[in-house]
């Protein structure tokens, strides 16, 4: 009985998770071709999507690679983009902690920013459901989703080859970011953190080892939160 | 093209690879249910907007191609991408916007 009602909700999550590999699908396809023009061979460009499984990161990692900055200063930047993950593994705990800890394990790797946005709008829609069955429906969610971002990016790689230098793909990885950035622009605040970013990384853009983009980046992240502090002060 | 060193980049791969899932795993794993502080919280909406504009901002003035010239199919994507993305709320659309952009201006005015 309990096995059947999970395994329906398995079924659900791939329902729901399945539109997402429109976004992930051609997101995937770019890495793989933007890393093999970085000069990254296939087995590079796969290592970086299976083992870090985050597109945003990957892109400013292979990006900060072929400007040949030093790993620790690639590191912490392609991290600081993956930073916001840890609210989304705050969020999920009330519904997915009591799991066993292979299980927490296998679904931090998976955690992704559909895999949480999906999730947690589920569990908090359906307060009835089970841990198995949550369980259940959030392996459901990331099985369209994962596996083509693996295969769109190897794709990728195939074909990034065949691509002529006349067709500018050194500009895929800004428009991507553009794209990525631009919905977010919504309050004052995150206009204002995006603002300082780019003002300090081009005023910056002189100190050695792309430090520059790291301080301003900091810098960027206080604006953000002292001008939502500000705003929210002055509506209350 | 000669890409980055091997050694290096797979050094990158592993560490951020482990460093991610870290993040990942932190709450759902280590720390369990316990709330965020408010002001922690408050910083880490602003990762994304924090660190992507910074990082393609000289790529979109001084692209490497050009030579460190700004050019007109660069701006022209880099205006419409943003125009459209901040417009529709697509990222997909935004994306493809931004492409259709850049090769009109680099092949309709070369």
């Amino acid at each position: 009985m309990s096995e059947a009602t999970a395994k329906s909700w398995y079924w659900k999550g791939v329902r729901d998770g399945a539109p997402f590999v429109l976004v992930v699908g051609p997101f995937g396809l770019l890495f793989g071709v933007v890393g093999t023009e970085a000069g990254l061979n296939i087995a590079e460009v796969m290592g970086f999507t299976v083992l870090v499984i985050a597109g945003a990161s990957q892109f400013a990692a292979v990006q900060l690679l072929s400007e040949n900055a030093p790993t620790l200063i690639v590191l912490v930047t392609a991290l600081a983009v993956n930073l916001r993950m840890a609210m989304y593994s705050a969020a999920l705990v009330p519904h997915l902690g009591a799991a066993p800890l292979w299980q927490r394990a296998v679904m931090a790797y998976f955690l992704v920013d559909q895999s949480y946005a999906v999730g947690v709008s589920r569990f908090e829609d359906t307060p009835q459901m089970t841990l198995p069955q949550k369980v259940a429906y959030y392996f459901g969610v990331v099985s369209p989703i994962c596996p083509n971002w693996y295969l769109m990016t190897l794709v990728g790689a195939l074909v990034g080859k065949a691509i002529p230098p006349e067709f500018a793909l050194d500009f895929a990885v800004p428009i991507t970011f553009l794209a990525l950035v631009a919905p977010a622009l919504r309050t004052l605040a995150h206009v204002a953190a995006a603002g300082t970013s780019v003002a300090g990384a081009l005023l910056l853009a002189f100190l050695p080892y792309n430090s520059g983009l790291l301080i301003a980046a900091l810098t960027a992240m206080i604006v953000g939160a002292q001008v939502e502090l500000w705003t929210k002060g002055r509506k209350a | 093209m000669t890409g980055p060193d091997t050694f290096i980049t797979w050094v990158t791969i592993v560490a951020l690879g482990i460093g991610t899932f870290l993040i990942r795993f932190s709450f759902l794993g280590i720390i369990g249910n316990r709330q965020l502080p408010e002001w922690v919280l408050r910083h880490l909406r602003y990762t994304a907007v924090a660190v992507l504009p910074g990082l393609i901002a000289p790529m979109v003035l001084w692209p490497a191609a050009t030579g460190g010239q700004p050019d007109a199919a660069r701006l022209a994507a880099t205006a419409v991408t943003l125009g459209v993305g901040i417009l529709s709320r697509n990222v997909l659309l935004a994306i493809l916007s931004g492409l259709a952009a850049l090769y009109l201006v680099l092949f309709g005015l070369g």
